[in-house]
């Protein structure tokens, strides 16, 4: 059984795809010879070039903007940002145009352009290097948002990004790109939408997203050894948001966590919750409760940067108080 | 009523004879067009903002008369006139105004959002600037498939002072790209004077910083605009980058139908820009140059108003978009 890295996954789905398309190009900075500061692009431009590897100013909005006119003209864009903090700066390009060209063109124009970039706390990152900010993207009508959480769905999410029409956040934890895991050499391509079971359980539901699905799972242990059978989703996209998976599994179970690195407020936890109590209200057996990171900038100390974010323990205590309802 | 847009084969400087009446008719097609939205909007059919072209008609036609439907224009909030130029037909602009289903955008845009994507009308914008870059990624497109096209971006003096002409500007200059940059310099971005806005007078000069050529032209002369768009195309064709091409000109209305335009300019100087408009300007030089000029000119004025008349009726005889429609195509697999 072949295992890959994360960040090898993503890299093997993006050669494979170039190689069949001839209109892929990715844009960013230090994706040419440097080969990313994350080697997502390593060994492409030795054999694509510049016009398909193209290293770019330091222009967020610049380039998010050249690619939405590429994207409506007949090339097929990946957006490489490094970190997605610096996405910022091409916001009003991204909510005003990209996410709103096929409806206004009222389809006749396509927008297949893919924005990769590292997301999520660690390594004393601190506040311009940590950032998430998926919730907001979910918001946005007209994107589709990936957070895959294993080589094997990275891979195969990457695949489904680069085909579609549509716009795709694909979002690449920092704490994951390093992980190996079963990748295998045959082809594949993962359906958005699709929600992946990752432990079952019968006493409690946990959706856990990107980096907090492996931390739930360790949680989900602790609480084995003492008769407590936890089940884990991963929602792998949270835009589309596959809630059939997660309204079936509380419809066995009766009690939903949500566990998200992100922000609390107008978050993806919330959505979930208001969802679960709007369409199964006579599953739960008590409140939804959410474990997210601490509503703040993220600070660079490594104990106030460990005091921001869900861990195991935390985790572990959520579950607890959760059953305790 | 089918437009059979003319555009003659010409000198890429200077246009043959059917050229000339070409570029006459098609200024006057803008013309005639917003005159006709002018008076729906008091009438109370345009639904949103109206946004006018009129006095600048001689950029959008001195330009698209270079272009196929397969480049790619790109514009900002005043484009009525460079989707008729690329090839929108005025019953599809009425019609958009109109909320029509028949409009161009199917009713999804009105003023300020104008596809046509079958024409190379790739998108108007209510927000100043993205054009620029969009531009920009056509020609990056047409380079990467190695294709002949161009992109476009038309723009006003607002959007000089955006960090999207900044960004975009260069990112063309240095990957060489097949794009041509057109401002329309109307000396007020709404109400606020460009003199006051820039430091330095001159939009193309700002070119220089950027390495790629930059050129002021008359903008209320056709025949400037031509040659100097001419002159861009043909470089960004050939592969030899990019060009800004500053037009100075005025328009003659408000910023938007229903706006007072007071208090920042003066009656004086709206005056003396009439005074040069292009439309009459042009048409004096057609009958000087060619004393049966006349007759030309008073066809063309009588096939235009037809072709007004025609879209009107159409428009108003067209229909609403049906409500259930208002969520489709936000994605791609969307009905």
């Amino acid at each position: 059984m072949r295992e890959l890295t994360y960040t090898a996954a993503t890299r093997e789905a993006l050669a494979e795809e170039m190689a069949r398309d001839a209109t892929i190009f990715v844009v960013g900075e230090g994706i040419g010879p440097r080969g990313g500061n994350f080697a997502t692009t390593v060994g492409l431009y030795e054999q694509y070039g510049p016009m398909r590897l193209r290293d770019t100013p330091i222009s967020e909005r610049g380039f998010v903007g050249l690619c939405c006119g590429a994207a409506m003209t007949g090339a097929r864009p990946v957006v490489d940002f490094m970190f997605l903090d610096f996405i910022l700066d091409a916001v009003g390009e991204l909510f005003n145009q990209v996410a709103k060209v096929q409806y206004m063109s009222n389809g006749r124009l396509k927008m297949p352009l893919v924005l990769r970039g590292c997301i999520g706390i660690g390594n004393s990152a601190a506040t311009h290097h940590s950032g998430s900010y998926y919730p907001i993207f979910a918001h946005i009508p007209g994107f589709r948002v990936a957070v895959p959480s294993t080589p094997y769905d990275a891979k195969g999410l990457f695949k489904a990004a680069i085909r579609s029409d549509d716009p795709v956040l694909f979002l690449e934890h920092r704490s994951l790109l390093a992980t190996k895991g079963h990748v295998p050499e045959q082809e594949y391509v993962l359906p958005f939408g699709q929600a992946a079971v990752v432990r079952s359980g019968k006493d409690l539901t946990v959706v856990a997203i990107a980096s907090m699905v492996r931390k739930t799972l360790n949680a989900a242990e602790q609480l084995a050894g003492d008769g407590i059978s936890v089940e884990v989703i991963d929602p792998r996209t949270i835009a589309p948001l596959d809630m059939e998976t997660i309204l079936q599994s509380l419809h066995k179970t009766g009690r939903l966590l949500i566990v998200d690195e992100t922000f609390a407020p107008c978050g993806i936890g919330a959505e979930i919750a208001a969802q679960a109590m709007d369409r199964a209200f006579d599953d739960l057996d008590a409140p939804v409760k959410r474990l997210n990171g601490a509503h703040t900038p993220t600070p660079y100390s490594p104990p106030l940067e460990a005091a921001v974010v869900p861990n195991a323990e935390s985790i572990a205590q959520a579950m607890r108080d959760l059953l305790a309802e | 009523m089918t437009i059979a847009t003319t555009r003659a084969t010409h000198d890429r400087l200077e246009p043959d004879a059917a050229g000339y009446l070409a570029l006459y008719r098609q200024m006057l097609i803008i013309r005639r067009c917003e005159e006709q939205l002018v008076r729906l909007y008091q009438a109370g059919l345009v639904h949103g903002a109206c946004h006018t072209y009129i006095g600048e008609e001689a950029v959008a036609t001195g330009v698209c008369a270079h272009l196929t439907q397969d480049d790619a224009v790109f514009s900002t909030h005043r484009g009525h006139g460079h989707a008729l130029a690329k090839g929108v037909t005025p019953r599809e602009l009425i019609a958009e105004l109109l909320g029509r289903v028949t409009g161009c955008s199917r009713g999804r845009g009105g003023s300020m959002h104008l596809f046509a994507p079958e024409v190379g009308m790739m998108g108007t914008s209510g927000i100043v600037g993205p054009c620029i870059l969009q531009a920009a990624g056509a020609g990056y497109t047409f380079k990467l498939l190695g294709k002949p096209q161009v992109g476009v971006a038309f723009f006003g003096d607002g959007a000089v002072n955006n960090g999207a002409f900044h960004e975009g500007l260069n990112m063309a200059s240095i990957w060489k790209l097949p794009a041509v940059f057109v401002c329309e310099n109307n000396l007020y971005a709404t109400e606020i004077a460009f003199s006051y806005a820039a430091g330095n007078p001159s939009v193309a000069a700002r070119a220089e910083a950027y390495g790629i050529p930059g050129v002021c032209v008359d903008g209320n002369d056709v025949l400037a605009v031509y040659a100097a768009a001419g002159e861009a195309i043909h470089r960004a064709r050939e592969g030899d980058g990019p060009t800004l091409i500053e037009c100075r000109t005025y328009r003659t209305r408000p910023h938007s139908e229903g706006m007072r335009d007071a208090g920042y300019r003066t009656q004086e100087e709206i005056e003396a820009w009439k005074a040069r408009d292009p439309i009459t300007q042009f048409s004096a030089k057609l009958l000087a140059d060619n004393p049966a000029g006349d007759a030309a000119i008073a066809r063309i004025e009588a096939e235009v108003k037809a072709m007004m008349d025609d879209a009107v009726e159409f428009a108003k005889n067209s229909p609403f978009p049906d409500p259930a429609t208002a969520t489709d195509h936000i994605f791609s697999n969307h009905a």
